[in-house]
């Protein structure tokens, strides 16, 4: 508490010109960073939490954006410096990482020369002493055979060994300030987990201060000491980063906090629960109800068995067929009418393309999938089109899954339309109907998607998909892209429709903690393979797989208490499911641990 | 039955949504003065009180703007007013026709292969490149003398050789919005190829196609005048404004005057269509406001 902060922010206030005007997007931010600590800033999107860090940076456009208030790097004002002045700060005294790894890195140049340039550039090292010194940086973030990874280029590497590159970059110059802009975001929680531990080693190891953006309040309680809360622009709550956890006193704060799905928050539920909702104003909570589904039912709407589907991968001039991917491997599993049952997993797992190859969007390669007593795989072009009326599915982007050119009450009347049943009349009716069983307005069905947001959006996509009174949704990442209290409260809908429509949800996520909340049953999938299945109980509270162990363990707890631990997530990367021809998938062997709760032993 | 009035009422408020745009959009409908005044002087041409444009004068030729000659005679003596207004509906039709024949032909085709891909796509894109391999010109040219000599046969030429651009061009739009997640939201809801196509497909690539084919008018206008010089456009002496520029060429020091008028009237044309692309662009995209 004693030491002279590194970096001291005053009134920050960022405006843009938009249209002529200027519009404040961040207003009077002020913070410290003390030498060794780290500062989370956490907001949802739009909060002005990236903008923050780009006006410490300088990094944005002069003409367009005006910057007032103070930045104190060491005493000096960053933003009285020349653009000369300012470019031997960055990269030197305060460096930066960015979300995306696969684009932060220039795809034309060996990542040695890219860590190599940082230091000819700004320590004036020659070009052997550059390369000694960069070797031993892609060793500290412990890239494995760094010598010898040197001369190679940043496609050969996988988006969490790029991040440590980037990490690596940053860190050569020896900064005091590492400035992290959602570092994790875009990778798989094991990987995250993997590079939350690095930055928390590196930071003991240099005794750098951190500057942490981030969305995920889970993160924010492993990494940071201190905490600053931005809301629409403003910085609503600051603190120790144990205080706000526990003594949040903005009602924002703890709406942020009450919509964080925390694993391990189920114990002892039979059922799935809904999240509670603060109101942001106000603070007044809502108490969670939990959904309250019939399930005795005998015979299941979906039973998947065998399910196999791979892509050839084609290589050479007359592009042969030289091996395959196994996306999906021998995958078997039934749902019931009012069941939610999630397919967890990380990139690559064949997750998505099981629930693509269930609905035939993706032709599988072998095995049998009834849907409401049809043999999928056997109906024709027109029999599939029929077939479609009874399963739908929600996409993960609200911004990519609406066509911009048709208004919503189009795109919703439209498949009731296609499907005839019924007239215009009636599909307005439906619409109508729809928009407001969805939380949204009978009135807004003339608008076009731009005008909504991400989250309204998802909520209309929804609408979509119920207009054709499906019994069986593919949810394929549905609420990943959604803000916290967004994902909160689309989370809550999808349980009240599953609950008034007895729906049948086939919800495919990543995210541990939204699917303990939400589902019935849990398959946890890797490589293609579901690798453990049963009552969400029962994989939560009694998880068998290693993999499920290893997933469970790298998810971000929200409880600041739990900081400092490291998880000792080995260093290893995600394997390809990518297999030669004639590659013969092993025999699995399965073994029942309790009723239902299956797990993959060899 | 039902399905027509079921889809005619939200298109219908979606075009008058667009036209309302389209008007308060002021280089647009500066685009739509410039292009309606010489469509009217096209059409209007039999009835103004000017001279004969082919009529020959051994008394006028190549004179400088004058009281009798508005904008001068060119070397046979004929007045290069009248020949405008003449040449400007054999010029117009040379632009739009062969424009709206390489965009029919063209967008089409470029849909299909980018669409579905496969073996559809290896066929369309080789033909594809194989006439865009032949300088444009040329293959106007060759296809003109094949056709036969007229005005006609001409638009239809140049059409078939501007073609290829706009099946490229579609193509590559189509790739991009393959990607996006409602057209497989499209295909989850149980809609065919053809609705997927129409409605999903096509309304999201027109953009860069409108502009593509404001600037194709101007190079068929051009084109036009090449095919005319060889004999192979408007037959003389019947005027078209690049056949006038095609003359003009060997005058320029002269009579730089019979260069001039078809030059700023083939550059005001131009320009007119751009501005109403850039228009019509926005005001179809919902987006834009």
């Amino acid at each position: 508490m004693t030491a002279e902060p590194i970096l001291s922010v005053r009134n920050l206030t960022t405006a843009f010109r938009v249209d002529g005007e200027w519009k404040p997007v961040v207003r009077n931010v002020s913070f410290d960073i003390r030498p060794g600590e780290t500062l989370a800033i956490v907001g949802e999107s739009g909060s002005g939490k990236s903008v923050t860090s780009l006006s410490i940076m300088r990094l944005l456009a002069k003409d367009a954006s005006r910057i007032e208030g103070q930045v104190l790097l060491n005493g000096r004002d960053l933003l009285s410096l020349s653009e000369k002045e300012m470019r031997a700060v960055r990269g030197n005294e305060v460096s930066m990482i960015f979300q995306e790894p696969m684009t932060s890195l220039n795809p034309i140049f060996t990542i040695g020369r890219q860590i190599s340039e940082v230091l000819t550039r700004h320590k004036g090292m020659s070009a052997t002493d550059a390369r000694a010194e960069t070797i031993r940086m892609l060793e500290k973030v412990r890239i494995p055979n760094a010598a010898s990874r040197f001369d190679e280029y940043p496609h050969q590497f996988s988006g969490g060994m790029r991040q440590r590159v980037m990490i690596a970059m940053a860190l050569a110059s020896r900064p005091k300030l590492l400035i992290a802009d959602e570092p994790t975001t875009a990778l798989d929680v094991t990987i995250q987990g993997q590079i939350l531990d690095l930055i928390k080693t590196l930071q003991e190891e240099e005794g750098m201060s951190v500057l942490f953006i981030t969305h995920d309040m889970g993160v924010v309680a492993e990494i940071a000491d201190r905490t600053v809360v931005m809301f629409r622009g403003d910085a609503v709550e600051s603190g120790a980063t144990e205080q706000i956890f526990h003594r949040g006193q903005h009602p924002y704060t703890r709406a942020l906090l009450s919509a964080v799905p925390r694993l391990g928050s189920m114990e002892g539920q039979a059922v799935p629960l809904r999240f509670p909702i603060v109101d942001t104003v106000t603070g007044i909570t809502t108490e969670p109800q939990p959904s309250r589904t019939m399930l005795e039912r005998d015979a299941p709407i979906l039973k998947v068995e065998n399910l196999v589907t791979r892509f050839p991968v084609r290589s050479g001039l007359f592009s042969r067929q030289t091996g395959s991917i196994h996306a999906v491997e021998n995958v078997s599993f039934d749902l019931k009418q009012g069941e939610t049952l999630a397919l967890v997993g990380e990139s690559g797992c064949g997750k998505s393309t099981t629930g693509r190859s269930v609905m035939r969007l993706i032709e599988p390669t072998s095995g049998d999938i009834q849907l409401d007593g049809q043999n999928v795989r056997e109906l024709g072009s027109s029999q599939l089109q029929r077939m479609r009326k009874s399963i739908q599915m929600i996409f993960q982007d609200p911004f990519s899954s609406l066509n911009p050119r048709m208004s919503v009450g189009q795109a919703i009347a439209e498949p009731f339309l296609k499907h005839g049943m019924g007239n215009a009349v009636q599909a307005k009716q439906k619409t109508a109907d729809l928009l407001e069983r969805v939380g949204l307005s009978a009135s807004m069905m003339s608008r076009y998607p731009h005008e909504f947001s991400g989250g309204q959006r998802q909520r209309i996509a929804i609408a979509r998909a119920l207009s054709l009174d499906p019994k069986v949704i593919v949810a394929d990442e549905s609420v990943s892209a959604l803000d916290v209290s967004i994902k909160a409260q689309v989370c809550n809908l999808l349980l009240d429709l599953q609950e008034q429509l007895d729906l049948a949800f086939l919800f495919i996520s990543h995210d541990m903690a939204v699917v303990e909340r939400v589902s019935h049953r849990v398959a946890v999938m890797y490589l293609g393979e579901i690798v453990e299945i049963g009552p969400r109980a029962a994989v939560f509270e009694n998880p068998q797989h290693p993999y499920t162990r290893k997933l469970m363990s790298a998810v971000p707890v929200p409880d600041p208490s739990r900081r400092g631990i490291r998880r000792g997530l080995m260093e290893d990367e995600l394997k390809s499911p990518v297999r030669p021809m004639g590659y013969q998938p092993p025999r699995r062997e399965y073994r029942e641990v309790s009723a239902g709760h299956i797990v993959q032993v060899a | 039955m039902s399905a027509v009035s079921q889809t005619a009422v939200p298109a219908k408020r979606e075009s008058s949504r667009a036209w309302r745009k389209l008007k308060a959009n002021r280089s647009s409908v500066a685009g739509f003065i410039i292009i309606i005044f010489f469509v009217a002087l096209a059409a209007l041409a039999p009835v103004l009180p000017i001279p004969d444009p082919v009529a020959t004068s051994w008394s006028a030729i190549r004179k400088a703007p004058s009281a009798a000659h508005w904008l001068g005679t060119d070397d046979l003596g004929r007045d290069i007013l009248s020949r405008m207004i003449w040449g400007a509906q054999a010029s117009l039709m040379a632009g739009v026709f062969s424009v709206a024949i390489a965009v029919a032909i063209g967008v089409p085709f470029g849909i299909l292969a980018g669409y579905f891909g496969g073996w559809v796509d290896l066929i369309i894109s080789r033909i594809t490149e194989a006439l865009l391999a032949m300088p444009f010109l040329i293959m106007a040219i060759a296809l003109a003398a094949f056709l036969g000599p007229s005005l006609t046969n001409a638009m239809i030429a140049i059409g078939l050789s501007a073609m290829p651009i706009f099946v490229r061009l579609t193509r590559g739009q189509v790739l991009a919005v393959k990607q996006e997640d409602f057209v497989e939201g499209a295909r989850s809801v149980g809609l065919g190829h053809l609705d997927i196509m129409l409605r999903y497909i096509l309304p999201n690539v027109t953009a860069p196609i409108i502009v593509q084919a404001t600037l194709t008018v101007a190079t068929a206008i051009i084109a036009e005048a090449s095919l005319s010089f060889l004999g192979l456009g408007q037959q003389p002496p019947a005027a078209s404004w690049g056949s006038m520029l095609n003359v003009a060429k060997n005058f320029l020091t002269q009579a730089p005057w019979m260069a001039m008028w078809p030059g700023i009237a083939i550059f005001l044309v131009v320009i007119g269509f751009n501005l109403l692309g850039d228009g019509l662009r926005d005001a179809l995209d919902p987006r834009e406001n």
